[in-house]
């Protein structure tokens, strides 16, 4: 049992994660020693997780302005003008070491926990993404996790019915042991109608509305904010259990409460649940509040001041009501079946006080829980060096359908469809392009506008080069929207890396920060919300840096949006960004290169960001002029998988010129950057429009109605050849 | 009467997901916003057609479809079918409509033991007389949306050689263009949707509110829903 004249020391503090200079901060703050729940309440505020007190320092060079921008971060997401006074809200978040766990659980949670972020700001959710990253494929627990992960991720989003409309997923041998699960969720709100989080009003009303709390996930931010070890899998009960029917009830009886205009203020209950809330809420509003912990509505007896502040129960908000309002909000949650309990009241005295037992079991001020957290300049020096690869160190003379046909049967770039199926991507009835595609495409409903989202990093290039990876992060999701025809607004990123109090990590993250900040300025699309999760390493072994880039743009009218297959028969196939001297191409870093290279970590392709944004927003014109058909974005793989990609959705085939000098394997799989495959109905008037607009164009084949692929003369592959390999990989590596 | 005459009314369950989409398609073949009825409502207007829409009421906790069955509105919904008014239950509304006895056999999990969100082909067979057969063409070829992960239809051989001797299986499994195997989930003989013993209760997997325009990838959800408001109207 907790007391108020528990004697905290600082071997209790170090067991919570805090350091001796932070302990003593704490103790200097307060003018005497936290209690139990008191310290509690300071190692969750002041974890990484919830602090960013390793990345805040960078994280503020990001560009976070823009007319588009609506909401900015610091809110539960962000929010950006889509036009007809619409606003779309959206945030990534990870959930990664509760799903190294319990991948079941720590996905469907993760995807919870999205959701509210979004519902929370007053949007209805439109679309769910995410960014996974499992171990290699060979590895004992790889299938346990996939498997677990995308039925986690399903069991929740099919279930609440929302679609998960796209996302991406690697596998390395670097996540063996600490996997990432990014969820992204994006909603729809009224541009004046947004819901924010800072309590006003001292004597309001505070309100607990949702699932009662019980003992799980008892302060998993500060899990969240530590290395993984051999027995972390002890850790289980602290993995949050998530309840998705519970999460929808939730999600219609807030939806419904804000439509009646009766709340002032509102947080959902994510990470270090009762603490950041309230915390997070007294904070913003530059006030304090007094909750009474006896009439939180509790799912087990017994439950300390401690337990019920650092829970992370799922599925619970908590609100600020206009004074009169309370029956009305009680009448709307009552019909939903869920707990509604007044908890405490808003306060003028700038402190947190909590109640229990006729004491008083939490007296704090909010000022240094929040604006004294700490924030280190953590020491970081230059990314190391690289050499550049030449094709002909690691390229061979085999066929091109040969080196096509074993890449596209590896899980590197085979189908995803094993995975996408398990989840309702078609819920709402508004998807028009869901999983498979460059961006997903989801209809504002009632409307002819469209909302296109990605999720892209390529962690690789971030190894060999973080700021050259993290910039490319954001290019290649700004390439995927063009390459539907949707123009770019904005951003939301997950930064995953290892212990940034190591040097080479934390060098990672500034410098992909910092690449990242410099395309987003020159791509226009600022950063409105974001996530950090760091310490993602076991037994001392990081991850490969994953920033994971979240985009959101919007077209006006979706009949005008393409998709990535050939739609007929002999039109030219035209790449873009491409010239026509081109015979060779960037193999450093590449899927090539991992396929049939040594394990050298070389430079890896060069990023020009007045190309991608000029490349991009030509091909951009010309689908919404009609001028260009059918777009694929060239990434892993090169360009011969992007052709393949664009032929086995479409069941066309396609004849290929192939350079007749150079290195063949180079022009095929080389992965250059700001390029796009298009076809067209009208070469000369595309032909004419690039040359006008000063783009590179290249015309690289035709499409043809025999089901086969075709390289120059003699090297030709059947489809349905690649589509057992592109189709058959996934399955059989987790059939077993 | 005109299609703008049909009077049509959606069950909402807590947990439903597929309401509003079967609203609005719903709307948009008839210009009509069907009514949507709350679980907890005792009593059902006069309605041509009662729908019991896609969704996991309750979470599927329990067994799918073992909550709402019991919900004040199925007592309204079974005197409605008693009169032979038309009731169709699509997804997590058939597996309901199982658990009241309206149509039969189960629905247990898929054969993969995953949920399947894909395109299926589907085939109309033989049926006894129903508005929902009525208007197509025996045999005729539809591609909808499935997304289920307890679809596997289940009888045991004496009941589906009864319900096939009545007539009442309406829907199979067939090959299409759509990547997959051509039964998604083990179903028993195929089958996709049933209809009751006098044809005016169906039960169907597929969504045919997920197939309503060329944006949505088909039209055939379109086709079929029109058909059988059709036939309700005549």
């Amino acid at each position: 049992m907790t007391s108020a004249s528990d004697v905290m020391t600082y071997e209790n503090a170090a067991t919570m994660g805090l350091s001796r200079d932070e302990w003593d901060l704490i103790n200097q703050r307060l003018g005497r020693t936290p209690n139990l729940c008191e310290l509690g309440i300071f190692s969750a505020m002041w974890s990484e997780h919830c602090s960013y007190k390793s990345s805040k320092k960078w994280l503020k060079t990001l560009p976070i302005d823009g007319p588009q921008v609506i909401e900015g971060p610091g809110e539960n997401a962000g929010a950006v003008d889509i036009g007809d006074g619409l606003a779309a809200i959206f945030k990534i978040e990870s959930h990664n070491h509760p799903s190294f766990i319990e991948p079941y659980q720590g996905a469907a949670t993760g995807v919870g926990g999205i959701l509210r972020d979004v519902f929370t700001m007053g949007a209805r959710p439109v679309a769910l993404l995410n960014a996974l990253r499992f171990g290699e494929a060979e590895h004992e627990k790889t299938r346990h996790l996939v498997g677990g992960v995308v039925s986690g991720i399903g069991g929740y989003g099919n279930c609440i019915g929302i679609p998960t409309v796209g996302g991406e997923v690697n596998f390395d041998k670097s996540y063996n042991g600490n996997i990432l699960v990014n969820a992204m969720a994006v909603g729809l709100a009224n541009s004046d109608r947004i819901f924010r989080s800072a309590a006003t009003g001292p004597g309001n009303p505070v309100i607990y509305v949702g699932a009662k709390t019980g003992r799980d996930g008892i302060h998993g931010a500060t899990m969240a904010s530590a290395e993984f070890s051999d027995e972390t899998e002890s850790k289980r009960p602290t993995v949050q259990v998530g309840d998705p029917f519970t999460g929808k009830l939730l999600m219609e009886a807030c939806l419904e409460l804000m439509a009646s205009d009766s709340v002032l203020s509102i947080q959902d209950m994510g990470a270090a649940g009762l603490t950041s809330s309230s915390v997070e809420m007294a904070s913003k509003g530059g006030l304090g509040m007094e909750i009474d912990l006896d009439l939180v509505p509790a799912r087990e007896e017994n439950m300390s001041a401690y337990e019920l502040m650092l829970s992370e129960s799922q599925e619970r908000m908590l609100m600020v009501l206009k004074p009169d309002a309370t029956e009305t909000a009680r009448a709307i949650f009552n019909k939903w079946d869920l707990d509604f309990m007044p908890i405490g009241r808003v306060t003028e005295t700038g402190r947190l006080i909590l109640l229990k037992d006729g004491g008083t079991a939490c007296d704090i001020p909010i000022g240094p829980l929040v604006d004294d957290a700490p924030e280190y300049d953590r020491p970081h020096g230059d990314a190391p060096a690289r050499k550049q690869l030449a094709s002909s160190d690691i390229t061979n003379d085999q066929p091109i359908s040969h080196i096509l046909k074993t890449m596209l049967g590896h899980v590197d770039l085979a189908s995803r469809r094993w995975i996408y199926e398990q989840y309702d991507s078609q819920v709402m009835a508004d998807t028009i392009a869901g999983p498979g595609g460059d961006a997903a495409l989801v209809r504002v409903h009632g409307s002819k506008r469209g909302l296109a989202m990605s999720t892209d990093c390529t962690p690789r290039y971030v190894e060999a080069d973080p700021k050259t990876g993290g910039a490319q992060a954001v290019a290649e999701a700004y390439r995927n929207l063009s390459a539907i025809g949707a123009t770019p607004l904005a951003i939301t990123n997950n930064l995953n890396f290892g212990n940034p109090e190591k040097p080479e990590i934390m060098t990672q993250l500034v410098e992909s920060v910092l690449g990242m900040g410099d395309a987003a300025r020159q791509l226009d699309t600022p950063v409105v919300s974001g996530n950090v999760s760091l310490y993602n390493e076991t037994d001392g072994k990081a991850i490969q840096p994953c920033p994971v880039i979240g985009m959101v743009g919007v077209i006006e009218n979706v009949d005008d949006a393409v998709g990535n297959c050939f739609i007929a028969a002999d039109q030219d196939i035209f790449v873009i960004g491409q010239s026509e001297q081109t015979d060779d191409g960037w193999l450093g870093v590449s899927i090539y290169q991992q396929h049939h290279g040594d394990d050298g970590i070389y430079a890896p392709p060069p990023l020009d960001l007045a190309a991608e944004q000029k490349t991009g927003s030509w091909v951009r014109q010309q689908i919404l002029g009609g001028g260009i058909n059918a777009a694929h974005d060239i990434s892993d793989g090169g360009l011969a998988v992007a052709i393949a990609e664009m032929t086995m959705r479409s069941g066309f085939g396609a004849d290929i010129l192939v350079p007749k000098t150079g290195n063949l394997h180079g022009w095929a799989f080389g992965e250059d950057q700001a390029r796009f495959v298009v076809t067209t109905a009208d070469s000369k008037t595309l032909i004419a429009a690039a040359k006008e607009a000063g783009i590179e164009i290249t015309k690289v084949g035709m499409v043809s109605d025999r089901s086969e692929l075709k390289f120059g003369d003699n090297d030709t592959i059947s489809l349905s050849d690649l589509n057992d390999v592109f189709e058959g990989c996934i399955p059989a590596l987790m059939a077993g | 009467m005109t299609l703008s005459a049909l009077r049509v009314a959606i069950i909402v369950f807590p947990g439903s997901n597929c309401d509003r989409d079967m609203m609005v398609a719903i709307e948009q073949l008839t210009s009509r916003r069907p009514a949507l009825v709350w679980h907890k409502e005792a009593s059902l207007d006069a309605a041509d057609l009662v729908i019991i829409p896609g969704g996991f009421s309750f979470g599927d906790y329990l067994r799918c479809g073992a909550l709402a069955g019991r919900s004040p509105i199925m007592n309204a919904v079974l005197d409605h079918a008693a009169r032979g008014g038309a009731v169709m239950g699509i997804c997590n509304g058939f597996q309901i409509l199982t658990e009241t006895g309206m149509v039969p056999g189960v629905l247990i999990r898929n054969a993969g033991l995953k949920f399947s969100c894909r395109n299926v082909g589907l085939q109309l067979c033989e049926t006894l007389a129903s508005p929902f057969t009525a208007g197509l063409e025996l045999g005729e070829d539809l591609t909808i949306p499935i997304a289920h992960n307890e679809g596997n239809f289940f009888a045991d051989a004496d009941e589906l050689d009864r319900i096939e001797g009545n007539g009442q299986v309406a829907f199979r499994y067939a090959a299409s263009d759509a990547v997959g195997p051509t039964n998604p989930n083990g179903a028993s003989r195929d089958i996709a949707g049933v209809l009751s013993n006098n044809g005016r209760v169906l039960g169907m997997m597929p969504h045919p509110e997920r197939a309503m325009s060329k944006l949505h990838g088909g039209t055939d959800g379109a086709k079929f829903l029109l058909k059988s408001l059709e036939a309700l109207v005549s």
